[in-house]
Formats: C-alpha cells, sequence, structure tokens
C-alpha cells in the first residue's frame, strides 16, 4: 500500500520564548516491508537541521530555534510503500542483540498484577512463544479499554494496567512489561497508522510493541488494534519504550503557556500514474 | 574493637573480622611484629614527644581550621541535609615511595583497562563475543547506556577521573576494593588536609620528604584540556557542571572549579545550539569544550535521560555525539564500576593489556553464578553481601555483625534476586595510629587515590584520601555514619 502522511505540529506561545530545542525522531528508514519514497521535514523557524542516527538505528533531526516567536510549526510529510509481512520485521537496522530488550525501564516495570497476569496467559497458551504472544495480544486488546482521558505521556504500563484504561502507547508498554516478565525480548515501536474506516486519527500517531521470536526474529503486535502490524503500520522508531522512541523530545527557554494542536492525516496515495 | 568503615564519599564499604576469630590486623606503623616500620620512623619518635593532652590540643587546632575554611559534608537521611564536618585525623597516613610506586603502576594499568572495557562494551562488544563477561551482565545493566552504544567520544577515553578504593592487609598484599569511574568525589579533603597539615605541624614536615598533592587542580585541569575534542580553540575552555547547592558534595564542585580557575556552571547556565554547547556570560555566549561534570547521567539532558530532570543541559547529548563537546566523565560509565563487572577485573585487564593485574580484587563471589551463590548461602554469617549497583555502604550486610533476622532478610533476598548480590570475605584490614579521646590507638583505614587519564598521559598525584575508621564500637564507618580522614603522606625515595 502506497501511504501518504501529513503530520504537522504547532506550537503557539502566550509569551514569545527565547529558544527552543527539540529532537525528532520523525523519519522512517526502510526494511524489507516499508520502502520510504520521499520524505521531508519542515520547521518553520529558521534553524539548522541536524541529522544522526541513535544508538537503536532511528534517525534523528535535532535543531535549536532563537526566539522570539510566537508560532512554531514542525511539518513532517512523505510518502511510504508497505507491504503486509505479518508483522514479521525483516531488513531493519539492528544495533543490538536481543538480550538488550529485557532491560526494564521505568515506564515498563512489570509490577505484580502485570507479572500474575502475564504468567495467568502463558499458563493458559501453552508453550509456544508465539502463541504466548498473540494471547497477550488478543487479552490486553480486549481487557485494556482505549480511552485518552485517564493517561498520559509518563503513564506508566503499571499505572494504565492497574486502570485497565489507556492509549495505544499503554497498551504497548503493558505488552513490553508483559512479555519482559516471560523473558521475552520486547520493544517500543512508534510510527503511523492508517485506518481503513476512515475515522479520527490518533493524535500524534500511532505505536505498538515488537517482540523478539526466535524462529521469526522482531514481530510486531499491536494491541491498541488487536492486530500484528500490516501495510497499514509505517514504522518510524523503535526503543526500549516511548522516551526511547518518542518522536518530539523538547525543551524551551522562557515563555509563556503554550497549546499544541496536531493535524495528522495519514492516507492511501493515489496511484497516479499505473491508473 | 572491629571496624567496619563504609567510608562513603560516594564509594566503598570496608570490612574487618570480628575480634574473635580475626587474626591482629596489620598495624602500618608497627607492622606485625611491633617494630616501628622505616617509613614511619621519624613521625614514631614524633608522637613518643608528644602528650595525649598536647595531640588532643592540635587536633581541636585543627577542627578549628576546617570550620574556618568551612569544609562538610551533607549527611545522607538526616532530616534537612544538615552539614557537619568530617572528623579529621592529625595522625598522617605514610605509605613508602617504593609502596607507592608499586600501588602507581597498578592503578595505571586498572584505569588504561577500564577505558578500553567501555570502549569496547558500547562498540564492539569484542569481550562479550569472547564470552569473556556475560552479555546480559552488560545489557541487561541499569548502568549500561544503550543511548551510548556506537557514540563516538573524544579521544575514545571515558574515564578520565578515577577513584580507586584500596585496603590493605598485610605489608604487601593491597586490594582493590571499589572502582568508582563516575563522578568519584573526596579530593578536596585530600588537598585541604595537606592545607591543614602543613599549617599545624611544619616541624614534622620539615623531618620528611613528603611528594606534594597541591598539584592536583593543575593536573586535572591539564587532564581535562587535553581531552578536548579536536573542533576546539588551542586553549579549550572548561566549566565544572554542578547540581546546585543542596547536592551533598557541592561543597566540592564550588571548591575545585575555584582551585581550577574554572567556571561553576548549573544546567541552566548551559544552552545548546546547532549542537555546540554555550555558556550564558555577561558578554553573551561562550563556547564551552570541555564539561567537568558532576551530574549524573540521568540528570544531565532531560531530552536523552530522564525529562523531568530541570538539572541538566536540553540537547547535550546530541553536542556530545557531534563531537563538539568533551564530558568528563564520559556518559555511561558506571558499567565499569558496577561490583558484578568487578569481579570480572582480573580477566578484563588480561582481555585488553594481556598483563596479569598488578593490584589483586578482593576475592569476590558472584551470587549470579550458581556455585558461587550457594558457597555464599553456606557461609553468609562469615561474609559481606553488597548489592551490585548500591554504593557508599548502603543495601549491604557484614555478616559477622548481623543479627539472626538481617541475616535472613539477606538469605531471602538472595534466593529471590541472586543477580544483584555478590559477596567478599571479611577481611582484616590494615590500621593506622589514630588520634582518639584516650590518646592513641590503632583504627582501621583505607585508601582513595585519584588517578587522571589525558589524553598526552596519565598523572596521578602521590597519596589520596585516606578514610579511617574512628569509632571503636562502631561497625559501619562511613563518613556519613562517624569515619574521619587524614593526610597520606607518599615519601619521596
Amino acid at each position: 500500500m502506497r501511504i501518504r502522511i501529513s503530520h504537522d505540529t504547532v506550537y503557539r506561545y502566550e509569551s514569545p520564548p527565547a529558544g527552543v530545542i527539540q529532537v525528532l525522531r520523525l523519519t522512517p528508514r526502510n526494511h524489507d516491508g516499508q520502502y520510504v519514497i520521499d520524505w521531508r521535514i519542515d520547521v518553520s523557524q529558521e534553524c539548522r537541521l541536524d541529522s544522526h542516527e541513535d544508538a537503536f538505528g532511528n534517525l534523528t533531526h535535532t535543531f535549536a530555534a532563537a526566539g522570539p516567536f510566537t508560532e512554531l510549526s514542525v511539518l513532517v510529510e512523505g510518502e511510504v510503500e508497505t507491504r503486509d509481512t505479518q508483522g514479521v520485521i525483516e531488513g531493519a537496522v539492528e544495533r543490538f542483540p536481543p538480550t538488550l530488550f529485557l532491560r526494564e525501564t521505568a515506564l515498563t516495570a512489570a509490577d505484580p498484577a502485570i507479572a500474575d497476569y502475564a504468567r495467568a496467559i502463558r499458563g493458559e497458551a501453552g508453550d509456544g512463544m508465539l502463541d504466548v504472544l498473540h494471547a497477550l495480544l488478543d487479552r490486553i486488546h480486549r481487557d485494556v479499554v482505549y480511552d485518552t482521558a485517564p493517561t498520559h505521556a509518563a503513564t506508566t504500563a503499571s499505572e494504565a494496567f492497574a486502570l485497565r484504561r489507556g492509549v495505544c502507547q499503554d497498551h504497548a508498554h503493558i505488552f513490553i512489561a508483559a512479555a519482559r516478565t516471560l523473558g521475552i525480548p520486547a520493544r517500543y515501536a512508534g510510527g503511523y497508522f492508517r485506518r481503513a474506516d476512515e475515522l479520527v486519527q490518533e493524535e500524534g500517531g500511532h505505536a505498538w510493541a515488537e517482540a523478539f521470536v526466535p524462529e521469526l526474529g522482531w514481530t510486531g503486535f499491536d494491541p491498541a488494534n488487536g492486530i500484528c502490524p500490516t501495510d497499514a503500520h509505517v514504522r518510524v522508531a523503535v526503543g526500549l519504550d516511548y522516551l526511547g522512541a518518542a518522536p518530539v523530545r523538547g525543551s524551551r527557554y522562557g515563555g509563556g503557556a503554550e497549546a499544541l494542536t496536531v493535524a495528522l492525516h495519514v492516507d492511501q496515495a493515489a496511484r497516479q500514474m499505473q491508473d | 574493637m572491629a571496624n567496619v568503615m563504609t567510608a562513603s564519599l560516594g564509594g566503598a564499604a570496608l570490612f574487618v573480622k570480628p575480634p574473635l576469630s580475626a587474626p591482629a590486623a596489620f598495624d602500618e606503623m608497627r607492622g606485625g611484629d611491633g617494630a616501628v616500620r622505616p617509613a614511619y620512623a621519624e613521625l614514631a619518635s614524633w608522637l613518643d614527644g608528644i602528650s595525649p593532652e598536647g595531640l588532643l590540643q592540635r587536633r581541636r587546632e585543627a577542627e578549628l581550621l576546617f570550620r574556618r575554611i568551612g569544609i562538610t559534608f551533607a549527611v545522607h537521611g538526616e532530616a534537612e541535609a544538615q552539614e557537619r564536618l568530617i572528623p579529621f585525623d592529625v595522625v598522617p597516613r605514610i605509605l613508602s615511595g617504593a609502596e607507592w610506586g608499586m600501588l602507581a603502576r597498578g592503578l595505571e594499568q586498572r584505569v588504561r583497562a577500564l577505558n578500553l572495557f567501555l570502549k569496547d562494551v558500547y562498540s564492539q562488544r569484542e569481550i562479550l563475543r569472547a564470552g569473556i563477561v556475560p552479555e546480559d551482565l552488560i545489557f541487561r545493566n541499569p548502568l549500561f547506556r544503550p543511548e551510548m552504544n556506537g557514540q563516538k567520544v573524544p579521544h575514545d577515553l571515558y574515564v578520565l577521573i578515577a577513584g580507586i578504593d584500596i585496603v590493605r592487609v598485610d605489608a604487601e598484599t593491597f586490594y582493590v576494593l571499589e572502582d568508582n569511574a563516575r563522578t568519584p568525589s573526596g579530593v578536596s579533603y585530600m588537598l585541604e588536609n595537606r592545607e591543614i597539615m602543613l599549617r599545624l605541624f611544619p616541624d614534622l614536615f620539615s623531618r620528611h620528604r613528603v611528594a606534594p598533592v597541591e598539584n592536583y587542580p593543575d593536573e586535572l585541569l591539564a587532564t581535562l584540556k587535553s581531552v578536548a575534542p579536536a573542533s576546539a580553540s588551542r586553549d579549550p575552555t572548561v566549566v565544572l557542571l554542578t547540581p546546585g547547592v543542596f547536592n551533598s558534595a557541592y561543597y566540592e564542585h564550588s571548591f575545585l572549579a575555584d582551585k581550577l580557575g574554572v567556571e561553576l556552571v548549573e544546567g541552566r547556565d548551559l544552552l545548546v545550539r546547532d549542537e555546540v554547547v554555550f555558556m550564558r556570560t555577561t558578554e553573551g555566549l561562550k563556547r564551552v569544550d570541555v564539561v567537568y561534570r558532576r551530574v549524573d547521567d540521568d540528570f544531565l539532558d532531560p531530552l536523552a535521560f530522564r525529562p523531568d530532570s530541570l538539572l541538566g543541559v536540553p540537547g547535550l547529548m546530541s553536542a556530545y555525539a557531534a563531537g563538539n563537546v568533551t564530558l568528563a566523565n564520559a556518559v555511561g560509565t558506571g558499567i565499569a564500576d558496577d561490583k558484578a563487572v568487578y569481579s570480572y577485573m582480573p580477566q578484563i585487564l588480561k582481555f585488553y593489556l594481556g598483563e596479569a593485574p598488578i593490584l589483586h580484587n578482593v576475592p569476590t563471589y558472584c551470587c549470579r553464578d550458581v556455585e558461587d551463590l550457594a558457597y555464599v548461602l553456606d557461609h553468609l554469617p562469615e561474609l559481606v553481601v553488597k548489592e551490585v549497583h548500591g554504593s557508599g555502604g548502603y543495601g549491604m550486610m557484614i555478616g559477622p555483625k548481623a543479627d539472626r533476622e538481617t541475616l535472613a532478610a539477606f538469605r531471602a533476598k538472595l534466593e529471590r534476586q541472586p543477580h544483584g548480590f555478590i559477596a567478599q570475605p571479611t577481611l582484616a584490614l590494615s590500621t593506622c595510629p589514630t588520634c582518639v579521646e584516650d590518646g592513641l590507638a590503632p583504627r582501621h583505614v583505607d585508601l582513595r587515590p585519584f588517578v587522571l587519564m589525558g589524553r598526552d598521559r596519565v598523572r596521578i598525584v602521590p597519596g589520596g584520601l585516606t578514610r579511617v575508621a574512628l569509632g571503636p564500637g562502631s561497625l559501619v564507618v562511613n563518613s556519613s555514619q562517624g569515619g574521619g580522614t587524614k593526610d597520606t603522606w607518599v615519601l619521596d625515595g
């Protein structure tokens, strides 16, 4: 599927800041399931955009814009050709062996409730790792209600699990925490998702999890949707948790309150030439 | 008389055997046989000529001087982080030139190996592939920083300032108790102790050839400038980054910045623009090339680590990754001073240097190993058990002094989470004559020398910080729990 993405984040400041610095993880890379046709980042204020690869192999862009200004927009847009691989990731940049992804982080630490939940699911699902992971996927999708109200970017897996509510980030964190307590390497994947039902997009992209299955390699699981990623998913960054793959991490010098609006469009691109 | 000290200027814990089973500890002045050892000959005769009251009087004078200078130490866990003086003992601890020569060679060897190890675990990981250090010990270790993977650091040097904790058990044997490769503290005490001693006992100095330590700030500055990034100017700008006045070592930060003649800055005084670090000054922005940072990794950059940190500099890690600033020490050096990694130091030395260690480890049982764990559980009352990521004597158990409940609690912890612990035999630590209320008495000591690793060479000021367990009955003697310090003399020739 050819997916066209336009993701515009606009910050409006009550009083102008002296400067803003941001690290963006907003640029997808190629792997066997996706090919980036074109991609660009446009920051509305004059600044230098420095591009690097981070320790996990994600592409980052860093900029520092000197104020004063009352509005800043960060627009990313481009087209990606995707292919359904049943969630299996091949040909991606890998900088670490799977063992690293057994690390606990503050956002993905499993409390006893998650550990018990994970063990119970494994008990029902049997010995096959893939069966266990699919059971986790189904159960988390069913048990954790999609709700944007109660959680925020710093909500931990344990907090969201206690509420049995959250957004895709929380679903992913719970899945990761549960998989790791079962000794299965797991990580966070951030990106975009094209909804077939044309319903409203989540604000600021989508997130899911990947788990390492020895016979398959890294394999995606999208517990918010209850499916393995398909050609509707565009994978942008991976990390140990949300913070490691966060699309934007920024800081502002001075200035008053800021208001944030996100305009995100993920559509199937028109097949211009062929049709 | 059994004292255990965990002198905790961010560091080590020392142990001695309980009185009943203990062989007499080696006394550094009297030796094993009561005869005064040559390095202490002058001091012993000087001590013979001074009355206990006279000695106590000199101690009071020293205390007065310290109060005037204002060296204090915030104590962990005390309400409102009260500051108080660390007790200072006026009787110096003396090492002969030959003893120091051996220690210095061993320290240099060790810090070279630590740097090669860090470069390797953050790039090629040859030591993991060779199966010498287990992969999960590194990758699942909270002190390993994945963010540093594949990041080039200026001149491939990670640990520029190390504090290696050394204990002694007899005339020949020194052990490394702990490596401090993050932000070792205590060097200000080394410098102030010497200053006080020079003022109080000029006569005693005139009877010895004591190697100077006063040049430490110059050596540190030379080291820091030597590792400036290639893009820096010929006279690089160095700053000292402190978490601020509420940090327990703030005194040391301001003391060192002053001695180095560099700016003492907090995170808000710095900013990053186009991957270059700048300092705000009254004359505008000034480029910074080397940051001697006394802020922990976690708080260094809210865009890379803890997002709620207000102590760091947003974007610092991107400037670091771009090679435009040197951080001293590098990010992620904690993996080299992890106590479980410590137990592999002999193999690490051999792997990178092809040399046998000059300074040995305390024999260490790694509880992650099934056989070691079984031994530890069988011998718990004789052993000292430490948390692998702990420091400063917190989270440890001294078997010979532990009551039944503590032993049971640690047994349960070990069974539940063996990866989190190491164990070591209790050691009969050396003693030095120390001024106590009723005169002179032997008290247990350790030593923290400071090793500076520059691009050009290694610099080690002769001596270091000697910590002394003062209380005769107390077991854990921390700088926060009644430990004191001594001036450390290395005799020339």
